[in-house]
Parts: structure tokens; sequence; C-alpha cells
């Protein structure tokens, strides 16, 4: 259906058509765009597809991506043992490797629980999570689920799950971004933030 | 990039320019929250229809009359696209289409507010299917696909401003309450139409409401699932309890919205003086309800999830979710005889619901500064001349954009001159002589 003429090319057509946020025209001018810098983007490009595919492992500790196993934050000994953040995949992880303010592990659990979606709690982490939790050396658990109905449900569950394990759970704060007025924050996160007050 | 359909500035066909320069008669000040154009493409019976309502100085009553079939209540049906939900029919997106367009239908206006003039866009965009999991923000910037690369469920989209939003954001930018004659049989029927009418009225003063609703119903949606997949226990009891903790913190937001704004809509009733239309009396039954009026929201919570809880058994047998805000009523009862509204006459059921939208009008003007835009479909060939001119009169009070639909012109009459009169004809809109 591409009909470039060419069997290999369209092929790639195809495949990258399949990547998140791109379509079959997207595909063809990414397709073209590449052709045309062939030495400067292509070739590169494929080199730099084989080798992350390659080298790039799901940590079996905390499923995050890396070259080594275990990942490099869980084998980085500066940083503390006794804290795991949850997070639903690896871009939440990233994010928070970004904002610099967690020096702890995490624990990637690869989805939500959705029932209506057939994500069950097998199909996520969960079953490491609770071992994880249970040796002596954890302390605390930090939910850093999406604030989305299965964000939270899941947030829910693994709480009840991890009621025996004698560890802290603890979740993200709901509420004022920062830089937010209050004037334009919709009543549910006003709600929430009301609701998360601290001393000051 | 956004279907053309979507952009402004169409160019212009013959009748698009007869409903040009449309002359009002007041020369107030610019004031108040109304619609100041609105164009349709591929919307029911009309191709395409550009009309502006710019030399309109404030929010007047505006007629659509012409013969049965002529594309009145569809016009009326566009306009309720603007708000969340399913417009004034309920109808299923892809039957709003016009029979025999090629593309999909597209609803856009642009809206005059206290705080400035804002552009909305509403319509139907057919997207490939996502794989499971993925799930697509915002849709800016993506591609419009192929419409020929694979299936295509239909979904809403919605623009304010030229960025997209979800269809509850509309709830945000303005209030539309509409009554219709297949509303006159609200008290009558099942709890359904009244819970959805009562829902309405909430998002007028909460806009947030929309979003408790929908959460609720997906946590209750995940909870049923569970349950007559995998039985009483859901395969996994801590999943269930995740659910129903879901299901009592968003089920309480919504009762407890629902309480509010009844709350200021009783006051608006009891503060009003009597006129043509009955007061009513109004009370709302459901399990969070009545423990609201009487318990913290906590407690409520905590009890609605150990109920959930003992309910499994039952839910997993019926296939359904026996107990919660899903199934609340708002029951009415004419103030003055004390008899309840479905045991009224039906002239009496209609002439309490518009006294309740009046109120409620009345109420979201006074409080929220933001009154909103009225649809009356038929309402005036349902009422006799007295309250036909209470009506009218109370709307003229207002300051309501009210769109009344009618086959007779004359009927309106009582309404003056600082009226809008449109005739409508076969999908095309004209000034009415």
């Amino acid at each position: 259906m591409n009909r470039s003429g060419s069997v290999e090319i369209d092929r790639l057509i195809q495949i990258l058509a399949r990547l998140p946020g791109l379509g079959p025209r997207s595909a063809r001018r990414a397709v073209l765009h590449m052709l045309k810098k062939r030495d400067s983007l292509m070739a590169p490009l494929a080199a730099a597809i084989t080798d992350v595919a390659e080298k790039v492992h799901v940590c079996a500790t905390c499923g995050n991506l890396d070259t080594s196993e275990p990942c490099a934050i869980c084998s980085d000994h500066r940083r503390n043992r006794s804290i795991i953040c949850i997070v639903e995949e690896v871009a939440d992880l990233w994010a928070l490797e970004r904002a610099g303010s967690f020096s702890g592990l995490y624990h990637v659990l690869g989805g939500v629980l959705s029932a209506l979606d057939g994500v069950t709690p097998e199909d996520l982490n969960i079953a490491s999570l609770i071992e994880r939790a249970g040796s002596d050396e954890v302390e605390e658990v930090i939910l850093a689920t999406n604030a989305t109905v299965d964000g939270q449900t899941t947030a829910h569950y693994i709480t009840e799950r991890l009621k025996d394990a004698g560890v802290a759970v603890t979740a993200l704060a709901h509420g004022v971004p920062v830089g937010g007025e209050l004037d334009y924050l919709d009543d549910g996160t006003l709600t929430a933030a009301m609701r998360a007050r601290r001393p000051f | 990039m956004p279907p053309a359909t979507e952009e402004y500035g169409l160019a212009q066909t013959a009748h698009d320019r007869a409903a040009d320069n449309i002359v009002a008669v007041s020369t107030a000040a610019s004031s108040g929250q109304m619609l100041r154009r609105l164009t349709l493409a591929n919307f029911r019976n009309y191709r395409e229809l550009d009309l502006r309502l710019t030399d309109i100085a404030r929010p007047c009553p505006i007629v659509l009359a012409g013969p049965n079939g002529a594309g009145k209540t569809n016009l009326l049906e566009a306009i309720s696209y603007l708000a969340p939900g399913r417009g004034i029919r309920g109808a299923r997106l892809g039957d709003l289409t016009r029979l025999g367009a090629v593309g999909p239908w597209s609803v856009s206006a642009r809206l005059q507010t206290p705080a400035g003039e804002i552009e909305v866009g509403t319509g139907m965009q057919a997207v490939a299917a996502k794989s499971a999991g993925e799930t697509e923000g915002g849709g800016n910037g993506t591609d419009v696909e192929d419409p020929s690369s694979g299936r295509l469920p239909e979904r809403r989209i919605v623009r304010i401003d030229g960025s997209a939003c979800r269809p509850a954001g509309l709830a945000r930018i303005a209030t539309i309450l509409w009554l219709t004659p297949r509303m006159d049989r609200l008290f009558v029927e099942g709890s359904s139409a009244r819970r959805r009418f009562l829902d309405r009225l909430v998002l007028g003063l909460h806009v947030g409401h929309g979003r408790e609703i929908a959460a609720y119903e997906r946590a209750m949606r995940e909870r049923l699932n569970l349950l007559t997949h995998h039985g009483v226990d859901g395969g996994d009891p801590a999943w269930l309890t995740a659910l129903e903790r879901q299901m009592a913190e968003h089920g309480v937001a919504v009762a407890a919205g629902r309480i509010d704004a009844i709350g200021h809509l009783t006051e608006q009733i009891a503060n009003q003086p009597a006129g043509a239309f009955p007061k009513a009396v109004l009370a709302l039954q459901g399990l969070l309800e009545t423990g609201l009026q009487t318990m913290a929201a906590l407690q409520v919570e905590e009890d609605f999830a150990r109920k959930l809880a003992a309910n499994r058994a039952l839910d997993a047998r019926s296939g359904r979710t026996s107990e919660g805000p899903h199934r609340s009523d708002m029951l009415a009862t004419h103030m003055a005889k004390g008899l309840a509204a479905n045991l009224c006459s039906t002239g009496e059921q209609k002439a309490l619901l518009v006294g309740l939208l009046l109120a409620n009008a009345a109420m979201l003007k006074a409080r929220e500064d933001r009154p909103p835009i009225l649809l009356l479909d038929e309402i005036a060939a349902h009422l006799d001349e007295a309250h036909r001119r209470a009506l009218f009169e109370s709307l003229l009070d207002l300051e309501c954009q009210t769109w009344l639909t009618g086959t007779d012109m004359a009927l309106f009459s009582p309404l003056g001159g600082d009226t809008l009169r449109l005739s409508v004809q076969d999908g095309q809109i004209l000034e009415a002589a």
C-alpha cells in the first residue's frame, strides 16, 4: 500500500509506522529524509539501534533499562537502599532522575492494573516488588503511580499487598504545581491539595 | 494537522451570506455569555452553515422557526455538543454525520464570555485503533492517519482556542442547559434520565463533576469486570478492595456535588417570588447522598467501601453494581399542592420542569456570574398562552442567550423586538421577515 516500488523501503516504512506518534505518512517522510542523509543520519541511526538492541537489558531487580545487569542505579552503592520508589514505566523513572531529588532505588511496574484492558497483577512486576520490600534492608516504599483511576487503583492494590511486609508506604503528594496559581486549578486538584496540606 | 472543517474562515456559500449582517435592535454594552458565531459542517441535515451573530450587543432570545424536518432541533443539537456529554438527543457520534457526507461532522463556535472571546470546536475524528496500553496524549502534532489503515473507532475531539482538550473540559467554557419534548416524561420515567438532568445542573456549578462521574464509572466497570469473570473474590481480593476505594472516593465526590447544587437551587427557589411556574421541592435519594446528610465525607467513604466489599457476591451473581451514586434519584414535589411530580398532570410536570430550569439559570447567573445558554426545543407549543408569556418574560429578565424552536413564528410574538428571528428551511437559515 506504500508503493515506493521497493520491497525494502516499504518494509522499513511499515515498521516505522508502528512506532508511537508515527503513522504511514510520517513514516514515509522519515524514510525519505533518512535516505537523503544516508551517511550523516541513516547509518549512525542504524548503528545506534543495533547497539541498543544488543546491549540494553531490563534490570532483573527493578525493571529499569540499562546495559549493565543489575542496572547502574541498582548497583550504585551511594544510593539509599532502604527506600524504593514505585513507578509505572521507565519514562517515569527517567522523569524522577531528571528531577534529581530522589537518591533511593526504583521499581518499575511495567503498567497499571486494568480489568477492562486485561492487565492483571501477574502482568505487572508486583510479585518481585513484594519480595524486595520483604527484605530487611528496605524501610520505605514510595508510590509514584500516575493520578489516574487505574494508577491510583494500582497504588491502593500495592498498599494492600504490602500490609504485612513491615515497610512504611508513602505516596507522592497531589496538589498545587510549583509555580501554579490557585485560580487556575481545577476543583479536584484543589481538593487534593487541601487534603494533603501540611505544617509549614 | 487539524481537519480543515475545524478551521474558521470557511469559504462562504450563498446561503451563508444571507445569514450575515443580522441586525439586533439593542445597543446596550456587550456583556454576558453567548455564541457569537456558529459554524457547522456535515452535521445532520446541514452541509455547511456559518451563522454570525456579531451585531448582537447582549444575550437575547433567538427563535428558529420552520416546517417539520427543516433542521431546527438539529441546530440546537449542534449547540448542545459545545457542552460535555452526548447532546440533547443522546445520539451516537457516527449518527450525527450528514448522510452522504465525505468527511466527519464538526461544530465550532465563537463564544463570548466575561473573560473574552473563546473559539470552541468539536467533532468526530475517526482514529486508527491503537495497540493495547498505548494512549495518545493530546493528539496535537500527530498525523491524521489514512482512513483506510484499519478499524475506525468513533472519538469526539474538542479544541478550545486551538488546543486539544477532553470533552469534559468544555464544562469550564460554558454551561448549556436544555429542555426537549422527550424530557416531558422526566418525572415519570426511570431514574437514569433524572440523574442525567441532575448531573448537568451540577456541572454548571462544579466543572469537575463530569470527571468525578467518569472516574467512578471506570472503577465500577473494572470491579464488575473482575467479579463477572473471576467470581466473588475477583481472582484477587486486594485488587477489588483497591477498586472499591476508588469508587468510594469518587462516588462521594459525585454525591457531594449533587447535594451542593440541589442546596443552592432550593435556596434560589425559596427566594423567588411565586410566578406562573410552580415551585418544586427537590430531594435527593441515594445511599451516599443520604449518608452525607448526617456523616462526615470520610466516614461515608469508608462505609461505602465496606458495603461494596459486602456486596461482592450479590453483584457477581446479578452482573451489576447494586448500590452507589449511579443509582441515585432526584425527587421533585409540587410545592403548592404537596403532590409528587410524577402524580401531577402532564402540563403541570412540564411547568415544574420549566420552573426548575429557570430557577437554575437564575441561580447560576447570581452565583457564578455565568448565565447559561438555554436550548428550548418546541417549548411554546406545549404551554398555554399565559405560561408562554410568563416564560418569555422570565427569559428576557434572565438575559440568557436562549435558542427556541417552533413551527409557527407567531407564537413568539410576545418576545418583542429584542429578539432575533430566524427561519430554518432544509438545512439553511435566513433572517425572518
